[in-house]
């Protein structure tokens, strides 16, 4: 996907940021010779990933980033609610455990949305995406609370959500 | 407001999540299946690991150490649904099926070796 152009641009800039961020708060360097040598290689990096072409928004999302943020303490609840009923599976399996194999739409339009729709999915202890085809996943799950919870669509709506409208942002 | 308090603060995350690090090892062995296994392996990746990272970072204040536990935990969870997904992928390529309870389990008769 070689979008070029200011797009492109703003890309390559949030990567480069992103990246002397990571390096300095992973290294705490202030020796003015070795941040040079780390806005050397931040370069080459980007220059790389230039050459790569995969500077773009499926690669860099940063179009999503602020409703990512709503999107995450919603995903830490039910993440928390999963494992409370997981862990119960586990200490008292009878009558718990009840796996199934089901299919669920995933309304997203975009890979980047499907993608953060199935992590979500697998991400969530009690659910295990399989397999992503065309507006379906194919979902494992342990219990039959898990594979209610993701029938009911509401982590499907909220990722599309994230997603937003995928023309409007490109 | 001294280190002792942080200890404290400390212990409170570390245990629990110490515990759900047993459960989850546990519920690897007890499920009966490598996909049902797969869920309490969830729960050491999730709640299990946040819980004792939390748990370190007060014990390193507000430093570059703190950071680097957070970013930590942030590549975890990217990563580990990445490598729970492809393990399922592998387990359908190789053959092997889901026990499943539900009765109609025809999602699956189409895919699986594929």
């Amino acid at each position: 996907m070689g979008r070029r152009g200011n797009i492109g641009v703003l890309h390559a800039i949030s990567l480069a940021i992103g990246l002397a961020a990571l390096w300095w708060l992973l290294s705490g360097y202030t020796i003015p010779l070795i941040l040079a040598l780390g806005a050397g290689s931040i370069a080459l990096v980007v220059y790389i990933a230039h050459r790569m072409d995969v500077i773009d928004h499926e690669g860099h999302p940063i179009h999503v980033t602020w409703r990512w943020a709503t999107y995450m303490p919603w995903l830490g609840k039910e993440i928390l609610m999963a494992n409370i009923d997981v862990v119960k599976a586990v200490l008292s399996p009878k009558g718990r455990v009840h796996t199934s194999v089901f299919r669920t739409k995933a309304t997203q339009k975009t890979e980047l949305g499907h993608v953060i729709y199935a992590n979500s999915i697998t991400l969530t202890p009690g659910t295990v995406t399989l397999e992503v085809e065309d507006g379906v996943m194919i979902v494992h799950a342990l219990t039959r609370g898990a594979a209610d919870g993701l029938k009911s669509g509401e982590m499907d709506r909220r990722c599309t959500a994230v997603e937003g409208h995928p023309e409007e942002d490109r | 407001m001294d280190q002792t308090v942080f200890d404290i603060l400390t212990w409170l995350f570390v245990i629990p999540g110490g515990l759900l690090l047993i459960i989850g090892g546990v519920g690897m062995i007890t499920m009966r299946d490598v996909f049902a296994r797969m869920h309490p392996a969830g729960v050491i990746d999730t709640l299990g690991a946040e819980l004792i990272l939390v748990g370190l970072m007060f014990q390193s204040g507000l430093s570059i150490v703190t950071i680097k536990l957070a970013l930590i935990l942030a590549f975890l969870f990217f990563t580990s649904p990445t490598a729970t997904h492809a393990l399922a992928r592998a387990c359908l390529s190789a053959g092997v099926t889901p026990k499943v309870d539900e009765e109609k389990s025809t999602a699956l008769s189409r895919g699986g070796r594929s």
